[in-house]
């Protein structure tokens, strides 16, 4: 049902600084709209994101229902050496989705 | 109620309780719970705590003027060296208006090496986003936008 889209480099030089782009498609109901009989919608927001390298954790974040449906998140790492970048999205009602992508380090 | 003098005082106040509780019920329906600038400020003592907060270093790219505030871009960069001795632990994003004051908690580490991060946000009504970074010697910096919406993020009925 949900689908992830990675964006990462797929060659990088070692010591290069790289754009790592993560989007999820989720509603991300915020919890505070109403629909038209006045009933509140419960909230079904992604909470965590996380971003591994190679096992280790080079990005993490907090998700509020500020945040847009689809969340899309943007951030730089260092490439060190060929691997994985793995992905990792958890939210309300047992949501949680992963997904990864492989960099070649020069 | 006429006739009984000595409650009417009494009258009155439940009359003005029950008024005044409609009017919030009613002031609810149309907008939902909403931040105020006090619930910004105690948010950010959250996360800040003692420590003294100072402008600088964060630049915070939000356009001025949005005209969906279901979607609306986001850009926090901050100036630092991003070596192991010297780099920004997390960043912060606050706003002023949406029913609650947090926007998004961001932690990154010096193997960042550009401490920068952008997604898309959701305000409610035009109002200050406020952008803070905490750094790896434990000094907060921060940056606020004045942001104009015109189309407010959907907090009403469907």
């Amino acid at each position: 049902m949900a689908s992830a889209l990675i964006n990462v480099p797929k060659k990088a030089k070692r010591g290069d600084i790289v754009e790592i782009r993560a989007l999820t498609s989720h509603i991300m109901e915020t919890g505070y709209r109403r629909t038209a009989a006045g009933e509140v919608i419960p909230r079904d927001i992604i909470t965590n994101f996380t971003c591994r390298y190679n096992g280790r954790e080079i990005f993490r974040a907090d998700l509020f229902p500020a945040i847009a449906a689809n969340p899309y998140l943007s951030f730089f790492t260092t490439a060190t050496e060929s691997g994985m970048f793995e992905f990792e999205w958890i939210g309300d009602n047992g949501f949680s989705q992963t997904a990864s992508a492989a960099i070649t380090v020069e | 109620m006429p006739g009984k003098d000595r409650s009417t005082r009494r009258h009155f106040l439940k009359a003005a309780g029950s008024a005044a509780l409609a009017g919030t019920v009613s002031r609810v329906t149309l907008r939902p719970a909403e931040a105020t600038p006090a619930m910004l400020n105690s948010a950010i003592r959250n996360v800040v705590g003692e420590a003294p907060l100072r402008a600088g270093k964060v630049k915070l790219d939000i356009p001025p003027l949005v005209e969906n505030g279901n979607t609306v871009p986001m850009t926090v960069s901050v100036t630092s060296p991003m070596t192991a001795d010297d780099y920004v632990k997390s960043i912060h994003v606050f706003n002023e208006k949406n029913p609650q004051p947090y926007i998004g908690n961001f932690y990154l580490g010096p193997s960042a090496g550009r401490a920068q991060v952008s997604t898309r946000i959701r305000l409610a009504d035009s109002q200050k986003v406020v952008a803070i970074a905490q750094m790896s010697d434990g000094s907060f910096w921060s940056a606020s936008v004045d942001v104009v919406v015109t189309l407010a993020a959907c907090t009403e009925e469907l």
